[in-house]
């Protein structure tokens, strides 16, 4: 009994088949990480540039007016982006689960936004929303001469336009997730809730929707990082504009480190942002990871 | 992407076959390879572009076209920088204004005085546009075109309805605007675009101030001329024009406002001389159907924006003596003509023959020869020739805000301009 079994001679192998994609996700993903840290901290103006500054670029981050601007409309596009994606595609979920008919072609409909990409997204709703030519023109052309919806170009109000569309394009995907979850749940606890007494709506906000925490969690997961990284939508609907009322940190790192020859300050608000992500992300996996153990 | 990629292919391949043909019938040896980057990918410039690949191709040359869409340029540079910082750029890239003095910083661009000595570059061009594309004393770039900024395009026919003349100042501009406001036209077409308030924002200040007011502020960026009276009334002048644009503006395009004019929904609009190319292509006759005059106020003055190719450092021989010719080439009278005939600019070589060019043309070249005289031509600040791209930036964003919010004051919008000033 002195032969290797086959399976042992080959353990290297998946090791090696591994290898090459752990280098490439190291280097590209980590490599990149840090060495865009290190351009944050650098004298980098219109190309790369190795000489050490300190944290220069953070300050010139911080008294800039327009950076304040993009880092508070983050806050406010975010919060607004998850609670109303959330809102709609729950309420779309429970409304679909209603055993109704056609749900097929429904769950098409509301899930086909998501099919589309951001840019084409933002294009369209620049147009539905521009006061000559969408729907303030539609409906003063039915007759309601005072009606007046002119928020994008209305530098205080054009954020919202940013969230509707952004809404009208992740609800379907929240409705999927969420469809899939109550689908997923066990109809005897329906049936021993009714048995009790319990109505449906009470069912549903009691019962059902707690138990879909897990849920709850990951889709508040992706709609952070879609919001935080949130560009091709600024770009096509408003570009940043009217004036810098819209811009979000990720189209203010576009124009720093591309158009301004300030890169430094670009890799400083790039980095910001992933910090933003990891401080949702890795409280996230830490728990995740526990409770695997 | 991927009809870019062909495009090019294509391009490149053509490119080849000529080369390839006409090295055989003349038996040119050692010739060159020249590759451009350039963003002249629309209409006439395109042609402009096409204009300088035959001059070319007939030294015997390879052309290597590198053309990245994109009106701005962003894109451009984008690529250009992944290129040099990998040690393969191209032979000439569309570097204007003081970026040219950032990329020679950079220690990247190749020194042209070999071309522009025994061509007596420094004869033929205005003094403070050869500055603009030396560094440290020496030539590194080559002009292509001189674009005029500060022009107020007219629709006559609306103009006549309204029983009214072009304006010459600010004051008859208002008195022309709220006439054009009665008949029932939107006087002034505008794009709402953050460029396009500060070629607004430039053309107030041209014209209020004068060219040594626009110099001190937009040039030197002077404190005390960035926060002076006349700063207030180009302010406030640039917030009253606001008033007589119309609401959908913000977001459109440049030739969608031109567009308006040519179709006489407005009566106006402040942009350079590349508007004149849409009013052309739609079939209109200047001095007939529409009107260029200088932006009111500034008939004396001359913004410029002079498109350029900065050379880089090439490393094989044959390449350099290309781009050595190209050098020549872009300065030569008969490439001046031909590309600025396609693309709606004036030579940027002094003393040229204007006969073939329009009325606007023509206007244009006599007012840059006289303003290049008087001191009176001024580098444009909206179009990145004024000022690093930093603090152009900067500025362009203060003045954007001031425009777009109805709560920014005169007062706070000074305060942040000389802020923005210092942004480097």
């Amino acid at each position: 009994m002195s032969t290797v079994s086959p399976l042992r001679r080959i353990d290297w192998l998946p090791k090696l088949v591994l290898a090459p994609s752990f280098v490439a996700a190291f280097l590209f993903i980590y490599g990149l990480i840090a060495w865009n840290g290190y351009l944050s901290v650098s004298e980098s103006r219109l190309l790369p540039n190795y000489e050490f500054a300190g944290l220069d670029a953070y300050r010139a981050l911080f008294d800039s007016d327009r950076f304040h601007v993009a880092a508070w409309n983050l806050v406010i596009f975010a919060f607004l982006f998850i609670a109303g994606s959330l809102a709609v595609g729950v309420l779309l979920a429970v409304l679909l689960n209603q055993k109704i008919r056609a749900e097929g072609v429904l769950r098409t409909v509301y899930l086909y936004p998501m099919a589309l990409s951001f840019i084409v997204t933002g294009t369209a709703w620049k147009w539905i929303l521009n006061p000559g030519l969408g729907l303030e023109h539609t409906v003063r052309g039915w007759g309601f001469a005072s009606f007046s919806f002119d928020w994008l170009i209305n530098p205080d109000r054009a954020l919202y336009c940013i969230v509707i569309a952004g809404i009208w394009q992740s609800a379907g995907f929240v409705m999927a997730l969420f469809l899939a979850g109550l689908r997923g749940i066990d109809e005897s606890i329906i049936k021993a809730a009714q048995v009790d007494g319990a109505s449906m709506p009470r069912i549903y906000l009691r019962i059902l929707l707690p138990s879909l925490r897990p849920v709850f969690f990951s889709t508040v997961m992706v709609l952070s990082h879609i919001a935080i990284k949130s560009f091709d939508l600024v770009m096509a609907l408003t570009a940043g504009g009217p004036g810098y009322a819209t811009d979000l940190p990720a189209t203010f790192m576009y124009s720093m480190a591309f158009t301004r020859g300030q890169i430094n300050q670009g890799a400083a608000s790039a980095t910001l942002m992933l910090a933003a992500v990891a401080a949702i992300v890795v409280p996230y996996l830490y728990s995740e990871l526990r409770s695997r153990r | 992407m991927n009809k870019t990629m062909t495009l090019r292919s294509t391009l490149r391949l053509s490119a080849l076959t000529l080369a390839a043909s006409a090295a055989l019938l003349t038996g040119v040896a050692r010739a060159g390879e020249v590759e451009v980057l350039h963003w002249w990918t629309s209409g006439g410039e395109a042609k402009a572009a096409q204009a300088l690949a035959a001059t070319m191709k007939a030294k015997g040359h390879t052309w290597k076209d590198f053309a990245v869409a994109g009106g701005g340029g962003d894109s451009a540079m984008t690529v250009l920088k992944s290129r040099v910082v990998s040690g393969n750029p191209p032979a000439a890239a569309q570097i204007k204004g003081p970026s040219i003095q950032e990329w020679a910083r950079e220690g990247v661009l190749t020194n042209l005085d070999d071309v522009a000595g025994p061509e007596h570059w420094d004869q033929l061009l205005p003094p403070q546009i050869a500055a603009g594309l030396k560094y440290k004393g020496h030539y590194v770039a080559a002009p292509v075109n001189v674009h005029r900024v500060n022009w107020l395009w007219v629709n006559t026919a609306v103009f006549k309805k309204a029983g009214i003349k072009p304006p010459t100042s600010w004051a008859e501009f208002f008195t022309a605007a709220e006439a054009l406001k009665k008949a029932g036209v939107i006087p002034l077409a505008h794009g709402g675009q953050s460029w396009q308030d500060f070629t607004t924002f430039e053309d107030v200040a041209l014209g209020v101030g004068g060219a040594a007011f626009y110099k001190k502020a937009l040039v030197q960026l002077d404190p005390t001329a960035l926060k002076s009276d006349t700063m207030k009334e180009v302010l406030t002048t640039f917030k009253k024009i606001k008033g007589y644009t119309d609401k959908n503006a913000p977001g459109r395009d440049w030739n969608l406002a031109t567009a308006m004019v040519i179709r006489g929904e407005a009566g106006m609009q402040l942009m350079g001389d590349w508007a004149k190319g849409e009013f052309l292509a739609a079939g209109k006759t200047p001095g007939k159907d529409f009107e260029c005059v200088a932006s009111p106020g500034s008939a004396k003055d001359f913004s410029y924006n002079v498109d350029s190719l900065a050379m880089f450092q090439l490393k094989n021989a044959a390449n350099a003596k290309a781009q050595r010719d190209l050098a020549s080439a872009l300065m030569s009278p008969d490439f001046q003509e031909l590309f600025n005939l396609n693309k709606g600019s004036i030579p940027v070589r002094l003393n040229m023959n204007m006969d073939k060019f329009d009325a606007c043309a023509k206007q244009s070249s006599k007012d840059f020869v006289e303003s290049s005289k008087g001191g009176t031509l001024v580098p444009s600040i909206a179009h990145g020739m004024a000022v690093p791209s930093a603090v152009e930036g900067a500025m362009k964003d203060v003045v954007s805000q001031f425009w777009n919010s109805d709560k920014a004051t005169v007062e706070d919008t000074m305060t942040k301009l000389v802020a923005a000033a210092k942004a480097q």
